[in-house]
């Protein structure tokens, strides 16, 4: 096999099949001789973790969506009933369970990742954009399927979130009551919830497929944030970052397979295995860890509006990141005064995450309050202004250079 | 390497920020320290102990049966914890259920089989509200589950009763009383419990005579509600052990290869 974009096949069958439909040039040139910048870090392992970790959510459900029932008066049973009579139903509801809680740890870190590198920046503002709506519909769909086990805090998430629309003004509560089909939270929310449910994963794959879509043609990013010039700068994908991915993947897998196996409900909330009540409201209504630092959000504003508005606007602030960082360099490695500000960001975000699980009353209130303001402020003030006032270090002319460098470095030492 | 390094902090800093969360929601919750056991059923090489899980099934029919449900179990199940078939039958055919219609039309009772579901102690949740002044005894099957602290909970719950409102509390809310109908518990959310105590000394025998007192009835009763929620952790933990083992060889395996692979291209 040749090591040129469009391999001359010699084998029949694939030369039939190939010149009608290309599905093995296709694979041939993005997949195997794929050229990948040769000094992409472990960071970058996070993309295709994400993909694989999507495979394992829709393959499980489907299998879930077998037994399970969409009825507020058997939703709860039937679940009941995969963990105790459906033959290893336990594994694939565990496995269910918990790999959403790795899909988002991967995707916070691949968001994050793209954040520090400047992934975002020309010729990859469609791609990171596609990116931020892939999370927007990872989030509908988490909290969609949070409320099919109909437990006490599925039920009044449900009811939280879904009223949030009612401080739409003049038509909030006509749109709540077409949400819900019904005057509340009910048998015909629940329907409707497992149907979405169902639907959306195959829109993120759809999407996915745009994402890597735009990947293929802008080609990665990499932790310099130089482009790549010529060959020596590249690496075929296959074996290297096959392999590499391999093994990001055992490493994904053997974490997951801790929490399925000795503690499949760390992650979930003990109230949850007790069946929906609508008379009984639960002391402390928390989502899962995953949206905690946008309901500390929510929760900084005491206005209702106000409150929706600034959530929906911390991760839609995303989407005109390339526009807000007006610095010429693309990789946080070689901007001193970035690099902190990306980590404060960090810990900000963290601590936005503690925020959102402690009770909204008192001093959580307030650092709450100026939680949420740094991050607008790191976004809307500090990231324009740095790209004025920072004084980047040198780039290296090319990716082989770098690491020619880099080799020197070393053996002189 | 630098980079793989700087993941593996990062993923140890994630783990430790989980781990240290559960104990951030649980400060500022005015209870004494639950009564933390030792379980047979802890660990990565947790088990049940069937002996101890069948006095449990004991206090269960003698003594929570009358007002709590064990919903999506079955008679059947009890071959789990080492009952043989003939005594689940046994077991079984001394409870009554409903079944029907027959050729009449009519409903009729007749003796339980291993495939009926455990009987439930009301017909509807009127009755039991109306039997239980107010408020419908929970479902147990999965009350281990249900609630923070698991077996550590129920086992202190049950143990975790006063005679009279304790000074700690009056402290705390100097005008706490307790309504009438209720029983004050140290563990229970509000303190007011409508469940009376239930394990005093002598109200049981053990069919395999271990004495009776009210922490061996609480710890067994505990184990037996753990079981009947997670049925499945014997299972879960041995095929999880297998596949930890795995994957720890596979990736190794992995990583060498990778190694290998980038020798030259670094």
């Amino acid at each position: 096999m040749s090591s040129t974009p469009n391999p001359v096949w010699s084998n029949r069958t694939i030369k039939w099949v190939d010149r009608r439909l290309p599905i093995f040039s296709m694979m041939h040139r993005e997949l195997i001789v794929y050229p990948t910048p040769r000094n992409l870090n472990y960071w970058w392992n996070f993309g295709s973790l994400a993909g694989i970790t999507l495979v394992i959510l829709i393959l499980s459900g489907i299998f879930l969506a077998m037994y399970y029932t969409p009825h507020e008066d058997m939703a709860f049973a039937s679940i009941e009933r995969i963990m105790r009579e459906v033959n290893y139903g336990w594994l694939v509801r565990f496995i269910h369970m918990n790999t959403v809680s790795l899909f988002f740890l991967v995707v916070y870190i691949h968001i994050f990742r793209g954040m520090y590198y400047g992934s975002y920046k020309a010729p990859r503002e469609l791609l990171w954009g596609i990116g931020v709506l892939i999370y927007l519909v990872m989030v509908a769909t988490a909290f969609l399927g949070y409320v099919l086990p109909w437990g006490q805090m599925s039920f009044w998430a449900a009811t939280v979130i879904t009223s949030l629309v009612t401080a739409v003004p003049w038509v909030g509560e006509d749109l709540a009551i077409w949400l819900w089909g019904g005057f509340s939270v009910d048998n015909a929310t629940l329907k409707r919830f497992f149907s979405l449910h169902y639907l959306l994963p195959f829109v993120i794959f759809a999407l996915v497929f745009l994402h890597l879509w735009a990947l293929h043609t802008t080609k990665s990013n990499n932790p310099l944030g130089v482009e790549v010039k010529k060959p020596a700068d590249t690496l075929p994908f296959h074996p290297y970052y096959t392999m590499k991915d391999a093994f990001g993947l055992g490493v994904a897998l053997l974490v997951l397979a801790f929490f399925v196996f000795f503690y499949p409900n760390y992650f979930n909330h003990a109230i949850n295995y007790v069946q929906a009540d609508p008379m009984v409201t639960p002391a402390h209504i928390v989502p899962e860890w995953y949206f905690l630092p946008f309901y500390a959000i929510l929760r900084a504003i005491p206005d209702k509006l106000g409150g929706v508005v600034l959530m929906f606007a911390s991760i839609a602030i995303w989407f005109i990141l390339p526009l807000l960082d007006t610095s010429k360099v693309r990789s946080g490695r070689f901007r001193p005064v970035f690099k902190w500000f990306f980590w404060i960001l960090v810990a900000d975000f963290i601590f936005l995450t503690y925020l959102g699980a402690m009770p909204a009353e008192g001093i959580y209130v307030t650092m709450g309050q100026w939680a949420t303001g740094y991050y607008f402020v790191h976004f809307l003030v500090i990231l324009p202004l740095l790209g004025w006032f920072e004084k980047p270090l040198p780039v290296p002319e090319s990716i082989s250079a770098a690491v020619t460098a880099g080799h020197e470095k070393e053996a002189a030492a | 390497m630098k980079t793989l390094t700087g993941v593996a902090t990062a993923a140890a800093f994630a783990a430790g920020l989980a781990l240290a969360a559960p104990t951030a929601q649980a400060a500022g919750g005015e209870h004494p320290p639950l009564k933390t056991q030792n379980w047979t059923f802890e660990g990565v090489f947790g088990t049940y102990d069937e002996a101890q899980l069948q006095r449990g099934w004991e206090v269960y029919t003698n003594v929570c049966k009358s007002c709590h449900a064990l919903d999506y179990m079955y008679y059947r199940n009890l071959e789990q914890i080492g009952y043989s078939e003939d005594e689940v039958k046994e077991i079984a055919a001394s409870f009554e259920t409903e079944d029907g219609p027959d050729e009449w039309g009519e409903m009729f009772m007749r003796p339980a089989e291993p495939l009926d579901p455990i009987i439930e102690p009301y017909e509807n949740d009127a009755i039991a509200m109306l039997a239980n002044g107010g408020v419908v005894p929970p479902n147990l099957s999965v009350m281990t589950r249900a609630r923070d602290g698991g077996a550590d909970y129920v086992y202190s719950l049950l143990l975790g009763y006063e005679d009279s409102v304790p000074e700690w509390v009056l402290e705390a809310d100097p005008n706490f009383e307790l309504a009438p109908g209720k029983s004050f518990n140290s563990y229970f959310p509000g303190y007011a419990i409508s469940m009376p105590q239930q394990l005093f000394e002598g109200i049981l025998e053990y069919s395999d005579g271990t004495p009776a007192t009210p922490q061996q009835m609480a710890k067994d009763v505990s184990a037996f509600l753990q079981w009947a929620a997670e049925p499945e952790l014997e299972d879960r933990k041995t095929l999880g052990r297998y596949v930890l083992v795995f994957l720890v060889v596979f990736t190794a395996l992995l990583y060498a290869y990778k190694r290998e692979i980038w020798k030259d291209a670094h």
